[in-house]
């Protein structure tokens, strides 16, 4: 009976499949859910790795022991572990070893739209585009039949609504798989320079033979019916296309795209009079398929930003704009928002609140903070950047001469990331940055995945607590200040603190996710006494989405609030309480 | 319906709304009917509070788990703003099915906008248009939580989705001990479609 998977599940299901041993992985929308569901497997390894880079090494050193490794990342997470990535290509592998990359056109949730494919032929390895939740199935499993046989990693991308999409799946046996007795081998796993230029002219052998592969690979499908119009497309934006063009256009769609298969490609193109390359985002294709001297249609039309949709492909080809009725109505904008009860808020209430304070932020939920009315925060770049932009400020006000008092903000599960090394350098080279950990004790962005300091891992053990205010007096601050950011004034204090201190002061602000399941939430709610509200508005700088101004006056969405009080702390009429 | 057509049910709300159950118990039923279905949503930032969509599509062969703008046959939401916000993805002859309720955003709640007047009256000069206080109606029947079930109901009866098993999709994916009266709340939202057409 056919499963209706999403991409994920099918990824997941397919690795089962493939007998994958091992796999390592750092949560992000849209691939979390691939690791989330690998725990009915109980013949895969599966973790969380503190960030990619680490990930992809972890499953690349078990794929060198001689089993099926995986790691999967979304697409930002491929910058961070693009170093290993580049040199694996080199050294080969033993076990099959798969790297998953999910790229989110359109930022859906997501701090850009980098196309992830460019990667592919950056780091000369070979790439699979599923389009759908069958295609993830049945091509991770060819992905690790590949990587033996050719003896390199291969990129796996997928994109947001192939992650998260369901369809109808025809779910395989699963295959036994040997390890590979395990034989030092340095020629190929010690990248020195003299290996590496051996690797280097074996790598491009590889290609030539991975191209050859690619003319006559199972995923690459021509589907001939006119001679008029054909179209070359691959993955997601293949199943807009073919809902796009007329009946009688002549396809050619590939899910195999590195290297591509340029004399299918040209075949295809001499039997039709007009060729189209249909991708999503970048013109990957449309760019070597014109440099192949083939002529085409391409990201002339179709936009190479955001994601595509039928709609939007057919405006873009005939210049049709669907006939839409209007409603004489203007929906507000809904973003999202801190959850009733964040602890976030609390810390970012008190530094709105501060005069002459820059706050450089980081990715995850309390990146919110930076948004209204709390507008707290002056940077969001990348995993890590929080404490590193702050130093980066800090260094240009002392030649400015600027009189800023600078916070370098990460969460627990950034902090393990990629936010040490910026503790490292704030102290080592003399920042003047107080570096912060907003420690919720969880991934919350991602849906509540378990970190290093969460004392959990992904395999449900219980694992080893590693302590920041630790970490942070190892690397030598003097003064760590641990604070619960509910509590309006314990926060403040500690800031102060923190600002005037003369030797180097870290700060953990901890207190856990509201959402966190192994939470038990206090009963006791806030509410508003009506009488004694003088709306003043005060309550609304806060940003809780439980607060509302009714008639004139405040009130609070007993559904909503969780009792956390710092609505309470901020009235200065005593006009909200909380009941026992 | 002839099954060459393809057909798209757009369900539009709030972050925490229960859309979810709601696609789940949709989207069996169509596959028990031997149709091939596709599901898109979007998971990430819309957990917070923000505005959350799925699209359900069906069909004898379903291409694009995704639509745009003018392209949906009914639209399902739990919230009226979020109908408002949505009705550009519906066809001219497409059916609204829309929550009497609103949840402000925070921008209505921290008095930055205000909240959008006579939302269903310009959705219903639009569109044909069924609307219903799903949550009062669902606290009448004991249980508020049931009203994404109720809502069900009632597109279940504008669309003309009668062929559909219904109830065999219910308790695939209701505990058994709230299947009762979600059985209810399916029927009362049948029901209060029935009178508004």
């Amino acid at each position: 009976m056919k499963q209706f998977l999403s991409g994920n599940e099918a990824v997941a299901r397919g690795l089962f499949e493939a007998g994958v041993s091992i796999g390592s992985a750092y949560p992000g929308t849209p691939s979390t859910e691939i690791f989330e569901n690998l725990g009915q497997y109980e013949s895969i390894y599966h973790e969380w790795a503190p960030n990619e880079k680490v990930a992809v090494e972890v499953a690349y050193g078990a794929s060198i022991a001689g089993v099926r490794a995986v790691a999967a990342m979304k697409h930002v997470g491929l910058n961070v572990s693009a170093d290993p990535l580049f040199t694996a290509a080199y050294n080969g592998v033993e076990g099959g070893f798969v790297i998953i990359s999910a790229d989110d056109p359109g930022m859906h949730s997501s701090q850009n739209e980098q196309d992830n494919r460019h990667y592919a032929r950056a780091a000369k390895v070979p790439m699979f585009e599923p389009a759908d939740s069958q295609d993830s199935l049945d091509m991770i499993r060819e992905a690790f039949e590949i990587s033996e046989k050719f003896d390199i990693p291969v990129l796996f991308r997928m994109t947001t609504r192939v992650c998260h999409a369901r369809s109808l799946v025809e779910e395989g046996e699963p295959v036994t798989v040997e390890p590979r007795p395990y034989k030092r081998n340095a020629k190929k796993h010690i990248a020195t320079p003299a290996n590496a230029i051996i690797h280097r002219k074996e790598l491009e052998q590889k290609l030539t033979d991975l191209a050859h592969y690619s003319e006559h690979c199972k995923f690459n499908k021509m589907d001939l019916k006119g001679d008029k119009v054909g179209v070359v497309t691959a993955g997601g934006a293949s199943l807009i296309a073919r809902e796009v063009f007329p009946p009688d256009a002549s396809f050619l769609t590939l899910g195999f795209t590195h290297p591509l298969p340029l004399g299918l490609i040209r075949d295809f193109a001499e039997k039709v009079e007009k060729l189209y390359v249909v991708e999503e985002l970048d013109g990957f294709m449309e760019e070597q398929i014109r440099a192949a001297g083939i002529d085409c249609v391409g990201k002339e039309v179709v936009p190479r930003m955001y994601e595509l949709n039928p709609t939007i492909l057919k405006e873009a080809l005939t210049g049709q704009v669907p006939e839409l009725k209007d409603v004489k109505a203007e929906a507000v904008p809904r973003p999202p928002v801190l959850c009733p009860g964040c602890p976030h808020r609390g810390f970012f209430h008190t530094l709105s609140r501060r005069k002459k304070t820059i706050v450089a932020g980081d990715i995850g939920c309390y990146a919110l903070g930076g948004s209204p009315p709390l507008s707290a925060m002056d940077t969001t770049i990348c995993m890590g950047a929080g404490l590193t932009v702050a130093m980066g400020m800090a260094k240009a006000f002392e030649k400015t001469g600027a009189d800023w008092t600078i916070f370098g903000v990460v969460g627990d599960s950034t902090f393990f990331h990629s936010g040490i090394t910026g503790a490292i350098e704030i102290l080592y080279n003399k920042g003047k940055v107080i570096p912060v950990v907003l420690d919720n004790s969880t991934t919350a962005m991602t849906g509540q995945q378990d970190n290093p300091g969460t004392g959990y891992n992904l395999e449900g053990e219980i694992a080893a607590v590693i302590s920041i205010e630790a970490v942070f007096k190892a690397i030598g601050y003097r003064k760590v200040i641990t604070v619960d950011p509910q509590d309006l004034d314990a926060m403040k204090a500690a800031i102060e603190e923190a600002a005037a201190s003369q030797e180097p002061c870290a700060m953990v602000v901890r207190r856990q996710c509201v959402l966190i399941k192994r939470m038990p939430l206090e009963p006791a709610l806030c509410y508003v006494d009506r009488d004694l509200c003088t709306s003043c508005r005060i309550c609304l700088r806060v940003g809780c989405p439980a607060i509302f101004f009714v008639d004139g006056k405040s009130m609070i969405d007993p559904s909503q609030c969780v009792g956390c009080t710092v609505c309470l702390q901020v009235c200065p009429f005593e006009a909200i309480k909380k009941s026992e | 319906m002839s099954k060459n057509e393809v057909k798209t049910i757009l369900l539009a709300g709030v972050g925490g709304q229960g859309t979810i159950l709601v696609s789940r118990i949709l989207t069996q039923a169509l596959i028990d009917a031997g149709y091939d279905v596709k599901m898109s949503e979007i998971h990430g930032m819309a957990q917070r509070g923000g505005s959350v969509s799925t699209t359900v599509r069906y069909g004898e062969k379903v291409d694009s788990p995704l639509i745009g703008k003018g392209a949906a046959d009914v639209l399902v939401a739990f919230e009226e703003m979020e109908a408002v916000r949505w009705s550009d993805w519906l066809k001219p002859e497409g059916v609204i099915v829309v929550n009497d309720y609103r949840i402000p955003p925070l921008p209505v709640a921290s008095g930055a906008a205000d909240y959008p007047d006579h939302c269903i009256g310009e959705l219903e000069s639009a569109f044909r248009t069924i609307a219903f206080d799903a949550g009062d109606q669902a606290v009448k029947l004991g249980n508020a939580r049931v009203m994404n079930v109720m809502l069900l109901g009632a597109m279940a009866e504008a669309f003309g989705m009668d062929e559909f098993d219904w109830d065999s999709a219910l308790e695939r994916h209701v505990p058994a001990r709230f299947l009762e009266i979600n059985r209810q709340a399916f029927e009362t939202g049948r029901k209060l479609a029935r009178q508004s057409s």
